[in-house]
């Protein structure tokens, strides 16, 4: 390394290649790369703000309208009614905008071809893909979180005062707020995974949106013992059952329990990160 | 140095590269020449690890590709020019890549020095020229100061200046003793640059041998000449005839092929014919190369010259391609 310092120090002008140190390429290296790739385009950290600002905001509308209309509401909206869950309204936003970030990770190092660069520099592509999980799940995770409880306070305190409020300490509360953060993070991963699999960024964000929003209209149109036999396996259901509190009054079919459900999750994105490394290892690039 | 051997690659049914084995030596600029799809590109990713061969192998140093340690200080390569973030700013491109491979940051500022590219290192990459473009991926090539190099067509969309600072650079590279090896559809641009060649047509290896040797063996000496009246023209043909010449006309002048531009000018003399013109003259090596693999172009141009050359006769000026003697 001090060779290759020395170089520079020349001014930049090469007198032969530099002597190699020991070693070889590192993990931590992979992540320091993907970290930088991720921080250094403008793009991504406007839709992360533009993600958190209008994540928050629909959870502020849907409170602040639940908030004037609780007067007038009936018995049954108030047994079903669930501040948890109705705070947390802006995160179908906000799946969105992850997902399609999760895709970009990987698809957009195809469109601009960087990709090359980027396994030239580390020919253990599984590697590459390791790093892009984890500097991905990371940012997700932290920006979950902080929108799930912002989300949460904020919205709790729109509703006090004219609607039943929830509090972290009663029984369920803290794992739905948590479960948006986690929810969002593994959603993001299966986005990850689906623009690994699908290497363009229109066709797999196409892909994803077909699989969150679309196929749910679907199944809402099949008759009710198919809907009830297939709803609980839906990513969006996921979602609804890992962020409410009240399980059987958020979502119209039978649905797993919050964990469970969440496993299920993982093991979509699981197989979609699966698939898209063996392909990633095998394909030409 | 770089060992192919047997190096074959099929996309669906069109075979790219076919049974391909060449040597690249470090200390001399190696080109590899070939036309448009004759299938470079896809032997320089093979080499870099990015498309697997469907058989035969690839070595850099003794090893493959992807068993390298250190990749970028091994090989350095300019695949395509704006392979880039167009949000990203070229130091934070190279800051990446050098991320990988353990590079400190003082080596970017340098390469971005080296091309000329320090006064918009923050700016974004979508705005860059195509010759930008092309000059931020050799800073690329040259970040882990590799004793490999490898340049897809590196002078595409240069200005003449930054041509003559490509050759340059690739010259001074191999004489610090690395393994230089740039791909080019142009024999003239080669010329220039390159010790030694490696030619491709179709996916097949045509030649490898140096540029003297290529220019020695393929291009063709003959010398012009040109008389003040045709009948005298006629005259010197007869006698250039007898002499052994070989003799083809040229609108009006005639090309002589055999005796040097001193034995015509003494025999015009002789035969007391007065001089126009008296050149020698040498088929440009674009001509020698477009010879060798006019076989193997992937799409011809239909036009008559091009597929029937040295056919023209009777009033025709015969194209200076039509003077291979093997073709008379």
């Amino acid at each position: 390394m001090s060779a290759v310092t020395a170089a520079a120090v020349d001014g930049g002008v090469t007198t032969g290649p530099a002597p190699m140190p020991p070693g070889r390429y590192t993990f931590a290296g992979a992540l320091r790369s993907e970290w930088t790739k991720l921080c250094s385009v403008r793009s991504t950290t406007w839709s992360l703000v533009a993600t958190a600002v209008l994540t928050v905001a629909i959870g502020i509308l849907a409170t602040g309208s639940e908030a004037s209309r609780w007067a007038h509401s009936d018995l049954g909206d108030r047994l079903a009614f669930d501040p948890t869950s109705l705070s947390l309204a802006g995160f179908l936003f906000g799946q969105l905008a992850i997902g399609v970030l999760g895709v970009l990770m990987v698809s957009a190092e195809y469109g601009t071809g960087t990709i090359r660069a980027t396994f030239g520099a580390i020919p253990h592509r599984t590697l590459v893909l390791a790093a892009k999980v984890a500097v991905f799940s990371g940012v997700a995770f932290v920006l979950g979180e902080i929108l799930a409880f912002a989300s949460f306070f904020i919205g709790q305190a729109i509703l006090s005062g004219s609607t039943p409020t929830a509090a972290l300490s009663q029984p369920g509360v803290l794992r739905a707020v948590v479960g948006g953060g986690l929810f969002l993070t593994v959603l993001g991963l299966f986005a990850l995974g689906l623009g690994t699999i699908i290497r363009h960024s229109a066709g797999a964000i196409t892909a994803f949106v077909g699989i969150f929003f679309v196929i749910p209209l679907i199944v809402e149109a099949l008759p009710s013992s198919i809907k009830d036999a297939v709803g609980k396996y839906l990513p969006d259901n996921i979602g609804a059952t890992m962020t409410t509190v009240k399980p059987g009054f958020r979502t119209d079919v039978p649905t797993f329990s919050p964990w469970i459900s969440f496993g299920l999750l993982c093991a979509y994105a699981a197989v979609a990160l699966i698939v898209g490394g063996v392909l990633l290892a095998r394909r030409d690039a | 140095m770089i060992e192919a051997r047997g190096l074959t690659k099929h996309y669906g049914d069109t075979t790219a590269v076919r049974d391909l084995s060449f040597d690249v030596r470090p200390g001399q600029v190696t080109g590899f020449l070939g036309p448009n799809g004759s299938g470079k590109s896809t032997t320089m990713r093979m080499i870099m690890g990015l498309d697997r061969p469907d058989a035969g192998r690839v070595t850099v140093n003794g090893h493959v590709y992807r068993d390298l340690h250190w990749p970028l200080r091994e090989v350095g390569a300019l695949l395509e020019a704006k392979a880039i973030h167009p949000g990203r700013s070229a130091f934070d491109h190279l800051w990446a890549l050098a991320q990988t491979n353990g590079i400190p940051r003082s080596r970017v500022t340098a390469v971005l020095d080296e091309v000329g590219l320090e006064s918009v290192a923050r700016k974004r990459a979508g705005k860059f020229s195509l010759g930008m473009g092309q000059r931020l991926g050799i800073a690329a090539a040259l970040l882990g100061d590799p004793g490999v190099l490898l340049f897809d067509e590196p002078v595409n969309g240069l200005d003449p200046e930054g041509i003559r600072w490509v050759r340059h650079l690739l010259r001074g590279l191999a004489a610090e003793g690395r393994t230089v090896f740039v791909s080019s559809h142009l024999m003239s641009e080669m010329a220039l640059t390159a010790d030694q060649l490696v030619v491709i047509g179709r996916g097949r290896l045509i030649a490898e041998m140096p540029v003297a040797e290529f220019i020695a063996c393929n291009s063709r000496q003959f010398v012009r000449v040109r008389t003040s009246t045709v009948t005298e023209l006629t005259e010197l043909t007869d006698a250039l005839a007898r002499a052994g010449a070989q003799v083809v006309d040229d609108d009006g002048a005639i090309c002589v092929t055999g005796p040097c531009a001193a034995e015509i000018g003494d025999l015009a003399a002789s035969t007391g014919v007065t001089l126009h013109e008296l050149s020698p003259q040498m088929a440009s090596l674009e001509d020698a190369f477009m010879e060798l693999t006019r076989d193997s172009v992937e799409f011809h141009v239909h036009d008559d010259d091009a597929d029937h050359p040295g056919a023209a006769g009777g009033d025709r000026p015969v194209p200076v391609s039509g003077l291979a003697p093997g073709e008379r």
